[in-house]
């Protein structure tokens, strides 16, 4: 047992004397969390929009006025014609345009209603879905609160309401896709490749010519990676909450032990990874292209898994970070009970179990 | 302890992937005793370092029938290996961590504390601890090398395994180094070194010389030079380079290789031929200028260079 000491002993000099690897295990979240929190962003902000109506009156006015004041579209100004609104987009003077009907307003109360179409440049196809959503749900919010007031609530307005994240904000969805990439970098890809380190360089040779279990040798080094795994879920936590100002809805402890679990689950990858390969930089490699890249791609961090290719949505059932990024989501945004995300912990803690067990057998106490 | 062999070697193969000649394959067997200093000598690729991974059990054997301590290599590994040392030809220590950090942690590592065995390691380690606290990576060569014996010192180990221990240290530590594994035997330790120089080999007390994954022979460093059958002569002359070409054309000459600064010639089993005829060929034939030809006894690298001849 003391030798067991020793060597998680050396482990924490090994990761203090690096100081540089040291900040980027730390500086990387905040990095990647201000990064998606703020700059690489798909909301939309600031769109430029163009209106297009054969003759203006009260209702037109205002709602343009209320799209004008949110903080997603800016008024550009008035266009006469269909043609002009074409030639101001190619310009670039507006990215969307609303057009109005003819007798936009009287017409609304007949029984065919009123039409208004939506414009957009559809060069970058998200923004412009983005767009059109997000003025659809200001002309319906608008409609629903003006026509009450001066109709006696006849038109029925159809209701799209955003649940649990009224304002759409991306952020939202980034952490925990954030900290399901970040807390597998730390654990997985630093536990390999320190495990593999002390075999290139010749260091493992001389351990495993000592009395200290083979086997204890590797779980020494996973102990300092899991505390600094911990403090980087903390900064995470506490950015997210405090700078990116996202609410943690649902149960705080659930969401540090299935955090943890995870933590756990990504030591046993990096174990496991140490154990198949000889050289830093193929450990690197394989937990770079193996691992961290199906995270950001097929793990609904990005893109939804839904919209995926069947046989990737299949893929995507066997990534660690879709189970732990749905759970977090689950926990962290809508805030349900421990009772919903179950399923999820269940499949981390097989996952767990399995890459634990593939790991030991694979673990060699000799040198070949 | 002492009347048992420390280690004793029935058979031991081991190879690298098909194709390949197997890197170790002692067939006839070998074993050294408790308290002996044994030298490996052979050229690069003889298999060496693969012997030692064997016997420190970090590889297993293709086939072979080994024990160290009475203790099988295969069978026993995990508990022999708490009672071996052994020092790669690498060196292999934390080059983060300060050489009180790191010898600190091989004793924790084997369950000791440097003040135990303290005895053992204190005629080096004094030489060290002016820089206790450098970082092991910013050691000279030599140093770096005291430190990994200390290091695989520091459990008081039965057998002592060093691989090239000396390469790369300059000769006055590796005399100290050698005369530290001296004392070492002393205190009754059985110590298995390999080295790539013959002056080292002369101190063993029985040395192997190995080939191609084979022991050609163990004697004592002695026995190994009386048993060298062959006439030697040593040859200068003004053009060294050409010399040696134009000593392999003739024909009495067995195997001729560089020696220091003279050539050594070694004569076929049945030549006649003396120092003096080798010079007149040399000078008449030849038309080499300043030739000098003296006979000579063999020493140990001379026996080493002619092992398969």
């Amino acid at each position: 047992m003391k030798g067991f000491f020793a060597f998680v002993r050396k482990e924490f000099l090994h990761i203090f004397r690096d100081r540089r690897t040291l900040l980027v295990l730390v500086g990387l979240p905040v990095m990647l969390i201000v990064l998606f929190g703020f700059a690489i962003s798909t909301e939309i902000r600031n769109v430029n929009i163009g209106v297009c109506v054969p003759d203006q009156d009260i209702t037109v006015t205002r709602l343009v006025d209320k799209i004008d004041r949110s903080a997603y579209f800016t008024f550009k100004g008035w266009y006469s014609s269909p043609e002009d609104v074409d030639e101001a987009m190619r310009r670039g003077d507006i990215d969307a345009a609303l057009m109005f009907g003819e007798d936009f307003s009287s017409s609304m109360l007949d029984a065919d209603g009123a039409e208004v179409s939506i414009v957009t440049d559809a060069v970058n196809p998200n923004n412009a879905s983005m767009e059109v959503m997000y003025l659809t749900n200001i002309i319906y919010g608008y409609f629903c609160e003006d026509m009450q007031s001066y109709t006696d609530g006849a038109a029925i307005v159809p209701n799209l309401k955003m649940l649990y994240n009224p304002q759409l904000k991306s952020s939202y969805n980034f952490v925990p896709g954030i900290m399901g990439l970040i807390l597998l970098l730390v654990c997985a890809l630093m536990t390999s490749v320190s495990i593999v380190k002390e075999k290139e360089t010749g260091t493992m040779e001389v351990l495993l010519v000592s009395p200290v279990k083979p086997i204890g040798i590797v779980f020494a080094k996973m102990i300092p990676y899991f505390v600094i795994s911990c403090v980087v879920l903390i900064i995470t936590l506490l950015l997210t909450i405090f700078v990116l100002k996202v609410p943690v809805e649902g149960s705080f402890f659930w969401m540090i032990l299935v955090s943890m679990l995870y933590i756990v689950l990504s030591l046993g990858i990096g174990l496991f990874v140490s154990s198949i390969v000889k050289t830093q930089i193929i450990a690197t490699l394989i937990i770079g292209m193996v691992f961290l890249v199906p995270v950001m791609m097929m793990s609904g961090m990005l893109y939804p898994i839904e919209s995926m290719p069947y046989v990737f949505q299949l893929i995507a059932q066997v990534i660690p970070a879709k189970w732990y990024i749905e759970a977090i989501r689950k926990i962290m945004i809508e805030g349900v009970p421990f009772v919903f995300v179950l399923k999820e912990t269940g499949v981390l803690l097989a996952m767990t179990v399995v890459i634990f067990t593939a790991a030991v057998k694979k673990f060699n106490d000799r040198i070949e | 302890m002492d009347i048992m062999d420390s280690i004793r070697v029935q058979r031991l193969r081991k190879g690298y992937g098909r194709g390949l000649p197997p890197a170790v394959d002692i067939t006839d067997g070998f074993s050294v005793s408790g308290g002996e200093l044994f030298g490996i000598i052979g050229p690069d690729g003889a298999g060496k370092t693969t012997l030692f991974r064997l016997l420190t059990t970090l590889i297993s054997p293709d086939e072979g029938d080994a024990t160290v301590q009475g203790l099988d290599i295969i069978k026993d590994y995990r508990k022999l290996r708490t009672i071996i040392g052994y020092m790669p030809g690498r060196f292999s220590l934390y080059p983060d961590l300060s050489v009180k950090e790191n010898l600190d942690f091989f004793a924790s590592v084997f369950g000791t504390s440097i003040e135990e065995n303290y005895h053992l390691i204190e005629d080096i380690y004094c030489r060290l601890e002016p820089f206790a606290d450098r970082k092991a990576g910013n050691l000279s060569g030599g140093m770096k090398q005291k430190l990994a014996l200390c290091c695989t010192l520091i459990h008081s180990p039965q057998v002592l395994f060093l691989d090239e221990p000396t390469t790369g240290v300059d000769p006055s530590s590796r005399r100290e180094f050698w005369e530290t594994l001296a004392r070492l035997k002393d205190t009754g330790m059985t110590i298995v070194v390999s080295t790539a120089y013959m002056d080292e080999a002369n101190r063993c007390d029985r040395v192997a010389m190995m080939k191609a994954g084979c022991f050609l022979e163990v004697d004592s460093p002695r026995n190994i030079v009386e048993g060298f059958d062959r006439r030697l002569i040593a040859v200068r002359s003004d053009d060294m380079f050409r010399l040696l070409q134009d000593l392999r054309s003739i024909e009495d000459v067995g195997k001729c290789y560089t020696f220091g600064d003279t050539h050594h010639i070694v004569l076929k089993e049945n030549a006649v031929c003396t120092p003096e005829d080798i010079s007149c060929i040399l000078s008449g034939k030849y038309g080499h200028t300043g030739v000098e030809a003296v006979e000579q006894p063999a020493t140990l690298e001379d026996c080493y260079m002619n092992l398969d001849g």
